[in-house]
């Protein structure tokens, strides 16, 4: 059955993580991030722990290959702080992960908590020296006495060891919580935001940082938005965009002023007030911004739906798409169990014709703009033998209920879905439930 | 709008009040301490939920009006927002397997607001019966911890004057709550 992307049938092909339905809260998986090859794939939790898969490939020179990823490093990145002047616990929990360029051997990520970036070196080991002249093996000195010659030290080979190192440590430049961090194109600074205020760092000076974006009202009692996420454009290096949470969007030019409070852009779609409710602020808030691989576009995330607007158009978006509509009609039930506050996150194919966000019940959305075709898939640990072909799923909002078709309220609303990463060149995404990575592959591919 | 249909908005609003009270008050114990984000989306929800509570209670009669005492803050209540009085009971209540639920009894809604007026001492405006000091401690929100964030280089505290707090006799316990949820930020 022909899905999204013309003929592309979604396997399953990997899940990380335990398999007990007891989940402890340090391995809820927090973020999910592919590097620029996609040979990587990071995935950062509660716990404040960095996990990096690496990509191996059987049969490579063949046009059907399966690839499998496997545990590469893992690390704790964040460890949980008291700040002692405000009585606060800082949870040591990973909000993004966002890989560097790679420029030489090694390998670099941001992995920010919530007041703290940290900048990490990952690189191999696969050589180790042998013959000191002063040392023995185990690491004592010898007594200069009994050295009667003198030999070179030679590298002999070891089993590879993967070494996580933090480099840099950007702290104490957020008053409030990080919900964004992107590098630039420029390859050498990158900004963080919070709820009021942006960022820019150089990645290689840590005590200081230029404050970009400042929304914080003289008095707290004005407030009306906060910024939700900030992204850098992939090709523009002065360019960047914040959502907030009422629904807008603002491009910002760092050409045009230091502090870039003025907006170059502003992308706002009229509310439609056949569908005003009492949560319409909540559902309108966006919870992630992502721009097209291409920059032409870009796409964020509301509670309900995804929009893609075209940069020369502030108006309205050219594209949206609803993700669970059927739940419109359920947002004060969604209040009180604290869902209408998820934050789904959504990502890009690599040639940026197809779309993926995550929804309840373990069930994730695609939409191919080009075919104008949805398909809505389910991660879950039933369909999960290899390569077993995963089969559409189908919500039903009302009225009678077809087979194979769930009701909505039969969904669970607990098994979400909020970050989700698509490979940057191949048929190949990353799915996290709770605490379990999925990883499904095209089957063509 | 006929009478019951105002009660059941009434009734409705008041639920979703407690709801969010509830959420603020849980948000406090929170590890990360209190998110920004989350609490202006509560106090949004609040504000809403305070304006249709007290127009559906001038549509019911005048016997049961609150007194007009409006702190300025920037409650933006449109007239569109009349229309969204038939919203809340429109809404199925379908039992979702939801997550924590919010720890608040449903059944308590009809005098929950009343009874938390009187009972609940720790949340009464400074200017009456206040565990509390007066003076530099009573410009801190009650409910929140006591402790005072810490200023940004330059910034000046900001005192709360105590006429932006004027809570009458007959004050709904909501408009102290809003007032206070983002300053302490």
């Amino acid at each position: 059955m022909a899905g999204p992307g013309g003929d592309m049938q979604w396997c399953f092909s990997q899940v990380k993580g335990a398999i007990d339905d007891d989940v402890a809260e340090a391995d809820i998986i927090s973020t999910v991030e592919f590097n620029h090859t996609g040979k990587l794939l990071a995935t950062g939790d509660k716990g404040g722990r960095v996990v990096i898969f690496q990509q191996e490939i059987e049969n490579k020179n063949q046009p059907q290959f399966r690839s499998e990823y496997n545990v590469y490093s893992t690390f704790q990145s964040h460890e949980p702080e008291f700040d002692y002047l405000k009585s606060l616990e800082i949870e040591e929990k990973i909000n993004k992960i966002r890989w560097l360029p790679q420029k030489n051997a090694a390998q670099f990520l941001l992995s920010t908590n919530d007041k703290t970036i940290k900048l990490w070196k990952i690189s191999e080991r696969d050589k180790r020296p042998e013959g000191y002249n002063l040392k023995e093996e185990d690491g004592c000195y010898k007594d200069p006495n009994t050295i009667t010659s003198l030999r070179v030290p030679v590298l002999i080979p070891m089993d590879l060891m993967v070494e996580a190192s933090p480099r840099r440590v950007f702290a104490n430049a957020h008053t409030y919580h990080i919900n964004s961090i992107s590098v630039n194109s420029d390859n050498e600074t990158y900004l963080s935001a919070d709820d009021l205020r942006i960022n820019l760092w150089h990645l290689e000076i840590t005590d200081r940082s230029f404050n970009i974006v400042d929304i914080k009202p003289a008095n707290m009692e004005e407030l009306t938005e906060v910024i939700t996420a900030a992204e850098f454009h992939p090709h523009q290096c002065n360019t960047f965009v914040y959502s907030s949470s009422k629904g807008t969007i603002r491009l910002c030019d760092m050409r045009a002023s230091a502090l870039c409070d003025k907006h170059s852009k502003l992308f706002e779609e009229p509310e439609d007030p056949s569908n005003r409710s009492f949560f319409s602020e909540i559902i309108s808030s966006i919870s992630d911004v992502k721009f097209s691989h291409n920059g032409r576009y870009m796409m964020t995330r509301d509670y309900l739906s995804v929009k893609i607007w075209d940069l020369n158009m502030e108006n309205r978006p050219v594209e949206t798409y609803q993700v669970h509509e059927y739940l419109r009609s359920k947002l004060c039930s969604l209040y009180e169990n604290d869902c209408i506050f998820d934050k789904f996150e959504c990502c890009w194919n690599g040639n940026d014709s197809v779309v993926m966000t995550g929804s309840y019940n373990n069930f994730f959305r695609m939409f191919d703009r080009g075919q104008r075709r949805d398909v809505t898939l389910e991660a879950s640990r039933e369909n999960s033998k290899p390569m077993q072909v995963l089969k559409p799923r189908k919500v039903c909002a009302g009225g009678k209920r077809k087979k194979d078709e769930i009701s909505v309220d039969s969904l669970d609303f607990n098994k979400k879905i909020l970050h989700t990463a698509w490979h940057p060149q191949d048929n190949i995404i990353a799915v996290a439930t709770t605490n379990n990575l999925y990883i499904f592959q095209d089957k063509v591919n | 709008m006929s009478a019951t249909t105002a009660m059941e908005v009434n009734v409705e609003a008041r639920r979703i009040l407690a709801v969010s009270i509830s959420k603020l008050y849980a948000s406090r114990t929170q590890r990360g301490g209190l998110r920004l984000h989350r609490s202006l989306l509560l106090s949004l929800v609040m504000r809403s939920a305070r304006d249709i509570y007290h127009s559906s209670r001038e549509s019911e009669g005048p016997s049961g009006a609150q007194p007009a005492t409006e702190e300025p803050m920037d409650t933006s209540s449109n007239p569109g927002e009349q229309t969204r009085l038939s919203e809340p009971q429109q809404e199925p209540q379908p039992a979702l397997n939801s997550a924590e639920m919010a720890p608040e009894e449903p059944d308590n809604t009809e005098d929950c607001c009343d009874g938390e007026i009187t009972e609940d001492k720790e949340n009464l405006s400074p200017t009456r019966q206040s565990r509390k000091r007066r003076g530099k401690a009573s410009a801190a929100p009650d409910f929140l911890p006591s402790k005072r964030a810490r200023l940004e280089p330059g910034e000046e505290r900001y005192a709360a004057p105590l006429g932006s707090c004027r809570v009458g006799a007959g004050e709904s316990l909501t408009t102290l709550s809003l007032n206070r949820v983002i300053p302490a930020f």
